[in-house]
């Protein structure tokens, strides 16, 4: 976040600095209101609810699943029908592949969805911010009114061009598919991060001779790490929970889909095998909230950083 | 309906799954089933010639454990002839197959859920005819109607692969031998029946279920053809189903109202469950969960339900737990049969595409098929033997499938345009539970939405 | 050739793919190597040819995945069903005189409008509250959780919610009623009467998207230099004021932000109203009846028409950003 990258801002600069930190301490401690507190954790506990209905869900079996409501297995008296068994079809497969292909292809497909469109993101977000146009604002709200397109009216004449440029059914087209999908959104959040990097540092290394890639790597990409790292994360998201794109263009095989496909075949239908989908959400869940937790203080700093003034 | 016979199929074989997996803790019951296929008779097999290094491929809607069966049933093929069949299965099928055939990405082979779909595929010029080989299985294994559901203007270019009967009301035995009742013959033994269960106990005698995701709608539909088959006869059904007469002729909006009397009535429906607009609210497959408990007595839905009811560790056979009985007609002499059916279309002639083609109409295939199956599939391939079929209740639909005296009806909402047979039907039934919209409202609107040209 | 292929297209196995992935990445940082390298020997060339080189991976991929099939849609839009003959506006006409069309007008724009100001006022509200606190990091996980679920995950665990027998809502509407001495009282069917379903409907949306209002916001309220609270608290600001006057200001680039991308989000999805309960009961969206039209009934032309809906929907709301664009620009 910008204040944590850039100068201190110049307000309250009849301050000595020493007392205003100190000042500024006390005025957090005072914020932080106990009840405060109670609330959040509350609406928190609220919001998981339907997430912990599931997770009771997946222990159980079908039939009392449909009879009775989760929160009856809760009661110690039902204790006991808590299994694993719905977790132990997921782990199996239950077709004729292993889950671990599905899994290493989630991997393969999701990894380039995101870095592709952060790379070329960071490229035209440069343009928009640091090269002067004409016609730039036109082109950059141009570009952000895309996220409107639906993407499933691209799949049909974007299959037909995959299948003439002969890349059908392969990692290439999930790739590409992805990254032109999420590109809007990745110029949009990247621009607005990067404008707002004070203009002196800029000018001060174009002073100094430095042409664009100097200015790019020496200047602007270690500023941008936190943003990228909050794009990177919604990405990551959408990608690794796609189901559409993955079968629209890569098809139900081994060899291409990712777990999500997977998961869903083994739901049978949506209805029909509530259990095995319950332990199946959760078996999908772990890498996204690994992810999550693990970029969260890039995350917590990053995004809007731009957007606001520092 | 839609992908339902997959549905069906789906549950019975989670249930295979599940309880091979209690029984000896293995991890792979797919294993199981392929433990003869060393050894496989290739007599059979020589007509289709050396295909070695050759492969093809296939599309179809069956996943996971039900797929499994489809390729396990392919082993022989592959392993006699030496080629690869590329299997893919995939419930968006319906949703994707046009587009892949548009872009020039679909496979060699790919068996279509319904004829309504196959008619589109075939619009677009894309689909080659049956070849000749394909065309003589067809005309001796399958009656002349089925051979009709796989054509377009005269010529064929499907054959057909499974098939499920849905004119079924599966009951208790157990349950009506307590209370002394019989399975009815007449459609009106059956409206005396439901009668008589009112007045025993305090239980309703029917449930019913129709909510299935985006497919909300389908159990509705079929339960609508089971009742213009009834009401109307099959003769103008087949005119209501090609649209010679208009949806809403009165003849419909009568079976309806016929319909009504029994999901439409508060003291009937809807049995161990709520009240009339529950019925929308309900997931199919729960529908029939009640009947287990005593709580209902009748659920009208098909064969390939058995999976639902094995997965809730039921035994079903004719003095198992739950058994199914013909959902009679008004004049017993007549004996519709509603049901459905895939059918597979190929996209290349290629001489191994034919010969696998070939091989997936004749009765070597269908024997093959029903060998690897736990249950929940048969076919109207009158080749197939009987007793190779592993559950009762698939013997029962094939019996019911192959039996000379019965008129078979194709589910008429796959044969319908979509906009009607897989949107506007399906709507308006449910808005005929969910809102108590009148039989003539909904017939209105549902020919409102036929589309013109 | 068929080690070429197993190689770059088509790798089975896990090695082969994993090779394939780096390769695909390296290729890309070459992309980006080439551009840059580029733009430098461009030095003398007006500022528009520099722009044009940095821009032109993005613009090509946006212009063949985007822009072409968009055109390609508005032009079916005037097309039959199967994009042979040319209809002029009939497919529009269809379209705005369908008997559900105005309610399904009503429910997109109340999903436009609803879900990104709820979604981004819970998103706010707890991120003020958990902001400081000693649980806040805990307390963020939970409300961001429901991003991390897949639609097929979402779906059922709603079920577990609305269902009449196994909802915890309809069993917490008895037990409700039940205290105040209605003993056999009847959940409703959450999602079946309208208007109230489409509600219920947004409800899951506004679950989802509030862990991403919440995580955005909660960084700018902490990007807000404690000089600024502080003056504020020397006037005498405190809680509620000092939320409205110096909070909501400070972050307001951020609001309209999240409420832009949340909103095109609501504009778009229809997965939930599929899903959830088929678009049956008058809760039908444009999305879901684009989608219906495009890959169920399979008519180009109607579902083209739907598309284009879409985009004149989501004008005022690029409208909005320009302006929210241009302010920014002035103050800088």
């Amino acid at each position: 976040m910008t204040v944590a990258t850039v100068p201190a801002p110049p307000a309250g600069t009849g301050k000595n600095p020493a007392p205003r930190s100190g000042r500024a301490a006390r005025a957090r401690r005072n914020l932080t209101s106990p009840w405060a507190s109670v609330v959040a954790l509350g609406i928190g506990l609220i919001w998981s609810v339907p997430t912990l209905g599931l997770f009771v869900t997946s222990f159980r079996a079908r039939k009392d699943i449909s009879q009775t409501g989760w929160w009856d297995a809760l009661k110690p008296q039902n204790w006991g029908q808590f299994s694993l068994n719905n977790y132990q079809t997921v782990l199996s497969g239950g077709g004729t592949s292993d889950l671990s292909d599905y899994f290493i292809n989630s991997v393969v497909m999701t990894l380039p969805a995101v870095v592709i469109p952060i790379f070329l993101a960071l490229l035209a977000a440069y343009a928009f911010a640091w090269i002067p146009f004409r016609g730039s604002n036109i082109l950059f709200v141009g570009l952000f009114a895309l996220q409107v397109v639906p993407i499933q009216v691209a799949m049909v004449p974007l299959l037909r061009s995959y299948v003439d440029m002969g890349l059908n059914a392969s990692f290439w087209v999930l790739w590409l598919s992805h990254a032109m999908f999420g590109l809007p959104l990745a110029t949009f959040l990247l621009h607005n991060f990067m404008k707002d990097i004070p203009r002196s540092l800029v000018e001060a290394a174009r002073v100094d001779g430095a042409g664009h890639v100097t200015i790019f790597f020496k200047v602007i990409a270690p500023l941008m790490v936190p943003a990228v790292a909050s794009f990177a994360i919604f990405q990551f998201l959408w990608v690794w929970n796609d189901l559409l794109v993955a079968l629209a263009f890569g098809g139900n095989t081994p060899d291409l889909a990712p777990i999500t496909a997977r998961l869903a075949d083994m739901a049978g239908s949506l209805g029909d095998r509530w259990h095995v989908l319950s332990a199946g959400a959760f078996v999908a869940m772990i890498v996204p909230v690994a992810v999550f937790l693990a970029l969260q203080r890039y995350f917590v700093r990053g995004l809007l950083a731009g957007s606001v003034k520092g | 309906m839609k992908r339902s016979i997959s549905k069906g199929m789906a549950a019975g074989l989670g249930v295979a799954l599940a309880v091979t997996m209690a029984a000896c803790g293995k991890t792979e019951p797919n294993n199981n089933s392929s433990g003869g296929s060393g050894d496989v008779d290739c007599s059979v097999y020589s007509q289709y010639g050396d295909l070695k290094g050759k492969s093809i491929s296939i599309y179809t809607t069956f996943v996971d454990a039900e797929g499994a069966t489809y390729e396990e049933s392919f082993k022989g093929f592959e392993q006699c002839t030496g080629a690869d069949i590329k299997y893919e299965g995939s419930k968006s099928l319906t949703t994707d197959v046009l587009g892949r055939i548009e872009a020039g990405a679909v496979a060699d082979i790919v068996a279509f859920p319904q004829p309504g779909l196959l008619q589109q595929a075939v619009a677009t010029g894309k689909v080659l005819e049956a070849p000749a080989a394909v065309a003589k299985n067809v005309d001796t294994y399958w009656t002349t109607s089925w051979r009709d559901y796989g054509s377009v203007d005269g010529k064929l270019y499907a054959s057909p692969l499974g098939a499920s009967v849905k004119s079924l009301v599966w009951y208790s035995p157990q349950a009506f031998k307590d209370a002394g009742y019989a399975v009815p013959e007449t459609w009106d033994d059956l409206l005396v029946l439901t009668d008589q269960i009112t007045k025993d106990g305090d239980v309703k005698p029917w449930c019913v279920g129709i909510a299935d995701g985006d497919a909300t709608g389908w159990v509705a539909t079929d339960w609508v053809e089971d009742m213009v088959l009834r009401s109307a006869g099959p003769a103008a059904y087949a005119q209501w189903v090609n649209h010679e007469s208009p949806f809403n002729d009165p003849k419909i909006v009568e079976s309806l109202e016929e319909m009504s009397k029994i999901v439409r009535n508060d003291a009937y429906v809807n049995a161990g469950i709520g009240n009339i607009q529950s019925i929308a609210a309900t997931p199919w497959t729960d529908g029939g969960t009640p009947l287990l408990d005593g709580q209902c007595f009748l659920h009208r839905q098909a064969s390939f339900y058995g999976g639902n009811y094995a997965q809730e560790s039921a035994t079903v056979a004719e003095d198992g737990d739950v058994w199914a009985f013909y959902l009679p007609s008004a004049d017993p002499s007549i004996k519709p049969i509603l049901g459905a059916g895939d059918f597979v279309a190929a996209f290349a002639d290629r001489p191994e595409v034919v010969a696998f083609q070939t091989f997936l109409s004749s009765p070597d295939w269908a024997n093959a098929k029903a060998k690897v199956t736990e249950g929940g599939w048969t076919t109207a391939n009158n080749g197939l033997d009987k007793a190779n079929l592993r559950s009762a209740v698939d013997q029962l639909a094939f019996e019911l499938l192959s039996d000379p005296s019965a008129e078979f009806r194709f589910d008429g909402s796959d044969l319908m345009p979509a906009q009607v047979g897989s949107d506007a039907f399906w709507k308006q039934m449910t808005a005929y539970f969910a809102e108590n919209k009148s039989e003539q409202a909904v017939a209105d609107a549902i020919e409102a939405a036929w589309p013109k040209s | 050739m068929g080690s070429w292929d197993s190689l770059l297209l088509h790798p089975t196995t896990v090695g082969g793919k994993l090779l394939l992935m780096v390769i695909a990445i390296a290729v890309f940082a070459l992309v980006m190597a080439v551009v840059l390298a580029l733009a430098d020997r461009l030095g003398r060339f007006p500022g528009w040819v520099t722009a044009l080189v940095f821009l032109f991976p993005v613009l090509g991929l946006v212009c063949f995945g985007l822009i072409y099939p968009a055109l390609v849609t508005i032009k079916n839009s005037f097309f039959d069903a199967t994009s042979d003959k040319f209809v002029g506006f009939a497919n529009f006409a269809t379209v705005l005189t369908g008997s559900e069309f105005l309610i399904t007008l009503r429910n997109t724009l109340a999903w436009v409008l609803l879900v990104p100001l709820l979604a981004t006022g819970i998103g706010l509200v707890y991120a003020v509250l958990v902001d400081r606190a000693r649980v806040e990091r805990f307390a963020k996980t939970l409300i961001f959780m429901p991003m991390a679920i897949s639609m097929v995950g979402a779906s059922l665990i709603w079920k577990f919610v609305y269902n009449d027998r196994v909802g915890i809502l309809s069993r917490c509407y008895v037990t409700v009623a039940g205290w105040f001495g209605n003993e056999d009282a009847q959940a409703p069917h959450w999602l079946m009467n309208a208007p109230w379903n489409t509600f219920f409907l947004m409800v899951i949306m506004i679950w989802i998207q509030a862990g991403f209002a919440m995580t955005v916001l909660s960084a700018s309220i902490k990007a807000i230099p404690d000089d600024i609270v502080e003056a504020g608290r020397l006037d005498g600001l405190t809680g509620v004021k000092m939320f409205r006057y110096v909070t909501v200001p400070m972050i307001r680039p951020s609001l309209v932000v999240v409420m832009t991308t949340v909103a095109m989000t609501a504009l778009k999805a229809f997965d939930i109203v599929r899903t959830m309960q088929g678009g049956h009961f008058h809760a039908s969206v444009v999305a879901n009846d684009f989608y219906t039209w495009s890959f169920n009934n399979h008519d180009a032309g109607i579902g083209g028409a739907l598309a284009v809906l879409l985009f004149v929907i989501v004008v005022p709301v690029i409208a909005y950003n320009v302006n929210q664009l241009k302010k920014a620009e002035d103050i800088r």
